[in-house]
């Protein structure tokens, strides 16, 4: 007599398939001073699922981001992560758990590859034979298997080899919740699309909670479960991939705009595949 | 007697003053580093300290050396004994350049990293014996090795307070209007000079790291 337990795929975008949130912005005001950055921001990311934060330069997504693991901290509402208020999170231990990768990399450049990616698990004083089998797994995963390469430091990568060993150190203490700001902004076109599919292929594997700015609509729309478009520091709306390229909204429209003369942009350039390495 | 043979024959005594001369150099490059390196740390932590800290260091560059030695010399345990009155007038002139270069190697460290390193969640420690000073080593030796040049230099005044070293030669020298005398200060004092510059400044770019 009793109904059948509603289906688990109810999922439409706006409640992605699990219930459980990773994190949650309430009420989220940000200042410097008296310059107000980021207003009334309010935003649950599910676990699992790749929120884009979406927008131009100076709209608050970084800062948005930097809220989390706490690089920042709200001066209105609060940022929960794991249902507790960063705050009251120790610093450390909230940021040991939450991998961050960043446009410029910020490998330290007197570690080689190997010792930056086994940076967090050598603060977690992880057993050093767990930290070497770690380190490899993590280089396979990225696509770093070059002979050597464990052992270059990082001026002797070109630019996606870098942003490579910034995803495997991101990944070494298997955080679950990954930070990535415009992370392929600075590579060229052809490594940015090859890079961007492995780490779709990657996220498809690991299922981390993801939140990923940037200003690339295409990168939006590829990486996305669900888009945050941020305006002017507020929280413009957020959509699923297919409720924002069908949008009417002006200022979807103008996003879209960006990519769409160009509706070549399907068409992946296979050439792309012949990165140097 | 040339030149040559003077130093030859007062080998001896010459080769003593330069021990002396060196360890003098020594003892205040170590004191200055011991105090200079951790003041470089706080001023780089607490930038409102930057100006009194560096603001002092300044004014004791630009007392004249002989006058320094002049003003320590009431002061109770330090006037009590030559040697210790001009390691610590030296000292003082030593810490400038350390002061400024740690912490100018500190801020040389680029942002990204530093930010890097906060959120793989290093405690501050860690950061700065992790992160921030092996990065800036090349500036620290860089201050260290300016720091000797003028040691060397100003270590010749110190004979003028009897604490020994080359300038014994040199002051002597002055007196009895004697160069080959003079030269026999002048020219080890040189020689040390340059080659504490060799040497720190090898260390230098042992440290220099690509960005």
């Amino acid at each position: 007599m009793l109904p059948p337990r509603a289906s688990a795929a109810h999922s439409n975008a706006d409640s992605p398939a699990t219930n459980e949130v990773a994190i949650e912005f309430r009420n989220v005001g940000f200042a410097i001073q008296k310059t107000q950055i980021l207003s009334d921001v309010n935003l649950q990311v599910a676990a699992g699922e790749t929120l884009v934060l979406l927008g131009r330069s100076g709209s608050g997504k970084s800062t948005a981001l930097k809220l989390i693991n706490r690089l920042l901290v709200p001066t209105e509402g609060e940022v929960r992560v794991s249902g507790r208020s960063t705050l009251a999170w120790d610093a450390i231990a909230l940021r040991r758990g939450i991998g961050y990768v960043i446009q410029e990399t910020g490998l330290f450049p007197h570690f080689t590859v190997e010792k930056n990616v086994a940076l967090v698990p050598r603060l977690e004083n992880w057993p050093e034979e767990r930290i070497r089998q770690c380190v490899a797994e993590l280089l396979q995963l990225v696509g770093l298997t070059g002979p050597g390469l464990a052992k270059r430091y990082p001026h002797q990568l070109s630019g996606g080899q870098r942003q490579r060993v910034g995803v495997a150190r991101a990944l070494a203490a298997d955080p679950t919740i990954l930070l990535m700001d415009e992370p392929f902004g600075a590579l060229d076109p052809l490594t940015r699309s090859e890079i961007q599919r492995e780490f779709q292929h990657l996220q498809k594997r690991l299922s981390k909670t993801v939140v990923f700015v940037t200003h690339d609509v295409r990168e939006a729309l590829l990486l996305a479960t669900r888009i945050g478009l941020f305006e002017n520091g507020r929280v413009h709306g957020i959509y699923s991939p297919a409720e924002f390229q069908a949008s009417r909204d002006p200022k979807i429209s103008a996003c879209l705009a960006t990519i769409h003369p160009e509706t070549a942009s399907a068409t992946d350039t296979d050439g792309a595949r012949g990165e140097v390495k | 007697m040339t030149l040559l043979q003077f130093l030859i024959h007062n080998r001896a005594q010459i080769f003593q003053s330069t021990l002396e001369h060196m360890w003098m150099v020594g003892v205040t490059l170590l004191l200055a580093c011991a105090i200079g390196i951790p003041l470089g740390i706080l001023v780089s932590r607490r930038p409102s300290l930057s100006k009194p800290i560096l603001g002092l260091a300044n004014i004791a560059e630009t007392i004249p050396s002989l006058a320094l030695f002049g003003f320590l010399l009431p002061v109770p345990w330090l006037g009590d004994r030559a040697e210790r009155l001009a390691i610590a007038a030296l000292t003082l002139y030593a810490l400038l350049p350390i002061i400024k270069n740690t912490v100018e190697g500190i801020r040389s460290v680029d942002p990204s990293v530093r930010e890097s390193a906060l959120a793989m969640g290093m405690t501050d420690w860690q950061i700065l014996f992790q992160v921030e000073l092996p990065l800036s080593l090349s500036l620290l030796f860089a201050g260290i090795r300016v720091a000797a040049v003028l040691t060397v230099g100003i270590a010749t005044i110190a004979a003028a307070v009897g604490a020994g070293g080359l300038g014994e030669f040199i002051f002597r020298g002055l007196a009895m209007v004697n160069n080959q005398l003079i030269l026999a200060g002048a020219i080890p004092a040189a020689l040390l000079a340059l080659a504490a510059d060799a040497v720190l400044g090898g260390i230098e770019r042992r440290f220099r790291f690509t960005r």
